[in-house]
């Protein structure tokens, strides 16, 4: 029974990884810079920033600067439980 | 002096260039709307003069100025300031940049298009966030650096 479920699940999910793999636009396309120009022409009218790697950084994409932190919060901690004082059961 | 540092010379030097680095890495944070760089790499240009204090003075040297409890509370209010930031915009959508091109004085003032100077007053919350980003890149690195300079100090003497 639950082998049954397993690979019900597992066939539901390699169907919907296929159908969104053969959904996607095809390899290239859109192959011009449309981003990129979007980008440079609307950072200074939009977010009134002279460095548009700053504006995408912390405004367009705003949520992966927030990974990046998080990234860094749990390096700093790692590191301080790496070199923190044992206590006595602990040595 | 304690002897936990290194050489005379480096100490000298150390107390001639730590200010400039610092200067330099608050520049860096500060113009990160205008200029390459901006609140990660800045951050870490301060915390390197941490790190320098560090290595020239040793941990004895500079116990007293660095408090690592200030510094990681720092971090907890740089991180907590930066998401703040991200929330502010949450009426329109996440990390939202609801000051730019407001039209308030505090970091709203709109830029022209094309070459120029540099405004220094606008780009809404991107300025803040270079600040909180920064302020959490500098005292976490130098807290890691603190941190695991005093932990090598105590093997060595075990």
């Amino acid at each position: 029974m639950r082998k049954a479920a397993l690979l019900v699940a597992f066939l539901f999910v390699s169907a919907f990884l296929l159908l969104a793999a053969t959904s996607t636009r095809p390899f290239g396309i859109p192959n011009d810079s449309a981003m990129d120009d979007y980008f440079i022409a609307n950072a200074q009218g939009e977010v009134a920033v002279n460095n548009v790697v700053t504006a995408v950084v912390f405004d367009y994409r705003g949520f992966d600067t927030l990974g990046e932190a998080t990234v860094l919060f749990a390096a700093v901690v790692g590191v301080l439980a790496l070199f923190r004082k044992l206590r006595e059961d602990e040595r | 002096m304690n002897h936990d540092g290194m050489s005379v010379i480096v100490r000298t030097v150390t107390r001639f260039v730590y200010g400039l680095i610092l200067v330099f890495g608050f520049y860096v944070i500060m113009h990160g709307h205008l200029t390459p760089g901006g609140g990660f790499q800045g951050g870490a240009v301060v915390a390197s003069a941490f790190a320098l204090l560090l290595v020239a003075f040793g941990a004895a040297g500079v116990k007293g100025r660095l408090n690592k409890h200030l510094l990681q509370s720092l971090e907890e209010i740089g991180a907590l300031a930066f998401l703040g930031l991200g929330f502010a915009g949450i009426g329109t959508a996440f990390f939202y940049n609801l000051l730019a091109n407001s039209g308030t004085a505090f970091f709203g003032i709109g830029v022209p298009a094309g070459p120029n100077a540099g405004i220094l007053n606008a780009g809404g919350v991107v300025p803040l966030m270079n600040w909180a980003v920064g302020l959490k890149v500098m005292t976490g690195i130098a807290s890691i650096v603190i941190v695991m300079l005093i932990g090598a100090r105590k093997e060595e003497t075990e």
